[in-house]
């Protein structure tokens, strides 16, 4: 069997490269991407901790999470899009105005 | 059995990195369905079928759909590489390599050898998930689909040409 922490080595190194991702891409909707896996790595420990104990709420949790990710998705995406409009940018660097 | 756990685990590290690493956003996104996918099967290996199913269906399906929906209709191409902050260039990396080191040495030490079936007997299909979800978790459920709702009418809303 494979042990538990290598499923949570996983979810870290994904958790990991997304919030390296996030810090370190300019375009705001691989931003945006990145977010998701950050996600993605979370759920896969939600996933391994209930099989861990036994207990099918963790898999519920998961559910949940992918609800709020596509919500998230769709607001975020809407307000990507209205940027766009405003700016004609998706480069964060040009969205630094409630900066200062 | 076990081996398919490692082969996937790489190919999801490495959908991982290429969405970090590409230039192209919509390179990212198709890097972004192949962890979702190599995640579904890990996800079978764990017996949770239906969260694999949901995770394709809406994850990989429904959501990526729409990113690379945005992204064409936004027809975003290659990033501009920012010098902006100095700090983020000098520290970003040394940061993120201590913080895998710190998590890593806290894997190792709080679970040295336990393996993942723990707890025995585990029904996991789709019928269990739903009597749990309908009894024990309908208010969050509820809430869910409320949240759901003021989503779609936020997007409209954001989206809607001013007229």
């Amino acid at each position: 069997m494979v042990p538990i922490s290598h499923y949570l080595a996983l979810s870290l190194i994904l958790f990991g490269l997304g919030v390296a991702g996030f810090l370190f891409r300019r375009n705001i909707i691989t931003v945006f991407m990145c977010i998701e896996l950050m996600l993605n790595g979370v759920a896969l420990s939600f996933v391994a901790f209930s099989r861990y104990w036994g207990d099918l709420s963790g898999q519920l949790f998961v559910f949940f999470i992918i609800a709020v990710a596509a919500a998230e998705a769709v607001v975020g995406l809407a307000i990507i899009i209205a940027v766009f409009r405003a700016r004609k940018s998706l480069s964060i660097d040009d969205l630094s105005s409630m900066k200062y | 059995m076990h081996y398919l756990f490692y082969i996937f685990a790489v190919l999801a590290v490495a959908g991982a990195l290429a969405v970090i690493l590409q230039k192209r956003p919509i390179y990212s996104a198709l890097s972004l369905i192949v962890v979702m996918g190599s995640l579904a099967v890990i996800y079978l290996l764990l017996e949770a079928e239906f969260m694999a199913a949901v995770q394709i269906i809406v994850y990989a399906g429904a959501i990526m759909v729409l990113f690379v929906f945005v992204i064409m209709l936004l027809n975003a191409g290659r990033e501009k590489p920012s010098q902006k902050s100095w700090l983020a260039q000098k520290l970003g990396l040394p940061i993120l390599v201590i913080f895998f080191v710190q998590m890593f040495l806290v894997l190792i030490t709080a679970f040295p050898k336990s393996t993942v079936s723990l707890g025995g007997k585990f029904s996991s299909s789709a019928h269990s998930i739903g009597r749990l979800l309908f009894r024990d978790y309908v208010l969050p459920f509820e809430i869910t689909s409320i949240l759901i709702l003021i989503a779609i009418l936020g997007a409209i809303v954001l989206a809607r040409r001013e007229t």
